[in-house]
């Protein structure tokens, strides 16, 4: 079967480090942190007092008052990430075929706000089960994209794809395979998650998995450091328009990157702690490689899923030298969450688009706050530390890991006619 | 105006984010108001819990105007 190209054609990011994709790259490219001390709840009795959080951001802005109360904070943010994206693509909605659009995005959790404070209303009253009629719609994770087909009209395929951490890349690997095979013609994809909550922070303190660094928050997110501790819990979006090559040069689109590659698999090993010598890490991304007709010689880039858990790093690092064998001394890896914290089923959309960006800005945004060598990883590598580094990119991959052992891989290319 | 002609249009104000001089007794939730069959419900739950009374079904259905409302609740409040 012949399949049709796949170009990248608009970006919309709402992130820890900046709200716009212009300022997030900025952010990127400056190695700014976006950790701090949590506003969103009262965090004094928790282990981990700190976050990567969106700052100032003026729902009203973009979404009216009546309906912005009727979303879960998840919604809105990947309902604003949506918006820039489609007039970054400068899509006219009025010329493109609206049944071959769809919106695919990726939570790994969806309302947990709106479902936390709904129950705990219930549970403090006296027993009589009053529920908002708007509770399930706000907290059921695909409502995100049911809200941005009604809102720009797209009534292709529309779905979310939930896989923990992974959830964004498999978003974009199914939008992609779908304009692939000529099911639709234009994707709005990525992800959005919102879990900076009473319950979100208190059960990923429990599982162990959040660095506790209160004194230092800007600090914490440390990925290859010796002393990580974990990783930084942030919110927020990142969105895609995914278009037809020839869709896209018919209307004279901008076209930032090629997506030529997606790999998928499965560690079948624990609920959450990754494969030691990270079997499904490099299967997934083999699997990207081959999808995309390329060799590992063919990649510049490789943007980590790099939590800055201590077992984390290490299996993907493993799996990164097993597949790219001598020439991973030559790429540059780098893990964006050291600056944006770890978006879960968002990360897969800001670094998609951290990846795009550093192909046609020809920049590697660092992994910051690196300050003690961690022997468990071969010093000849370059984890980019600190600073960012100019470097043409030929392609760029992209790594996502999920809870449950779901691995996703993409693989973006310059453009070439 | 009663107290709880006032509790009835503030709770309408804030879920419809409609603008305090529509809210007239005649005013029809879902035909003046904006109010789709989701706001309705949620508009009854919010006087069910700011006047802490039980509003059955069949008489919830009875309430469509503002002016219903407060007349059901100034006669079923204690």
């Amino acid at each position: 079967m012949n399949l049709r190209r796949v170009v990248v054609t608009g970006l919309g990011a709402l992130t820890p480090i900046g709200n716009t994709v212009p300022e997030f790259w900025n952010g990127l490219s400056n190695g700014v942190s976006g950790a701090a001390p949590i506003t969103r709840f009262d965090a004094t009795l928790f282990k981990t007092q700190f976050a990567c959080e969106v700052k100032n951001l003026d729902v009203e802005q973009f979404i009216d008052r009546k309906e912005a109360r009727k979303m879960d904070l998840f919604t809105q943010m990947g309902l604003i990430a949506a918006d820039e994206a489609i007039k970054d693509a400068g899509l006219d909605l009025e010329k493109i075929n609206l049944h071959r659009a769809g919106v695919i995005m990726g939570s790994g959790i969806g309302g947990l706000r709106s479902f936390q404070d709904e129950v705990t209303d219930f549970a403090r009253g006296d027993g009589t089960p009053r529920f908002n009629p708007f509770f399930i719609p706000k907290m059921i994770a695909d409502i995100c994209a049911g809200f941005i087909s009604i809102r720009y009209g797209f009534r292709g395929p529309n779905f979310v794809t939930v896989s923990a951490c992974a959830s964004a890349t498999n978003a974009i690997i199914d939008a992609f395979n779908y304009i692939r095979l000529n099911k639709a013609d234009i994707f709005i994809t990525g992800g959005t998650e919102a879990t900076i909550t009473e319950a979100g922070v208190g059960g990923f303190n429990a599982l162990k998995a959040l660095s506790q660094r209160n004194e230092s928050p800007t600090t914490a997110s440390r990925p290859f450091d010796k002393n990580r501790d974990g990783f930084v819990l942030g919110e927020g979006a990142g969105c895609l328009i995914l278009e037809d090559y020839e869709h896209a040069k018919a209307r004279g689109a901008k076209i930032y990157a090629e997506l030529v590659g997606g790999g998928m698999t499965a560690d079948a090993y624990h609920i959450t702690a990754p494969h030691p010598e990270g079997e499904g890490a490099s299967n997934v991304m083999k699997h990207a490689l081959e999808d995309a007709e390329m060799q590992p010689e063919d990649i510049d880039y490789v943007n980590v899923h790099g939590t800055s858990t201590p077992l984390g790093d290490i299996s993907e690092v493993k799996a990164i030298q097993k597949v790219f064998g001598e020439h991973a001394y030559k790429i540059n890896i780098s893990s964006t969450k050291s600056m944006t914290g770890h978006l879960l089923g968002a990360a897969g959309g800001v670094e998609a688009i951290a990846s795009i960006l550093a192909i046609k800005n020809s920049l590697i945004p660092p992994t910051i706050n690196h300050f003690t060598d961690d022997e468990d990883f071969d010093p000849r590598l370059n984890l980019t530390f600190n600073k960012a580094q100019k470097r043409e990119i030929r392609a760029a991959l992209s790594n996502t890991f999920g809870f449950g052992g779901h691995n996703a891989s993409i693989i973006f290319k310059k453009i070439t006619e | 105006m009663s107290e709880i002609a006032q509790k009835v249009k503030a709770i309408i104000v804030d879920k419809l984010g409609v603008e305090e001089s529509e809210v007239t007794p005649e005013a029809s939730f879902t035909n003046d108001l904006g109010a789709d069959s989701l706001d309705t419900v949620e508009l009854i739950m919010e006087f069910e819990k700011e006047f802490n009374l039980s509003i059955p079904d069949d008489q919830a259905e009875q309430i469509g105007t503002v002016g219903q409302a407060i007349s059901y609740l100034e006669a079923n409040v204690k």
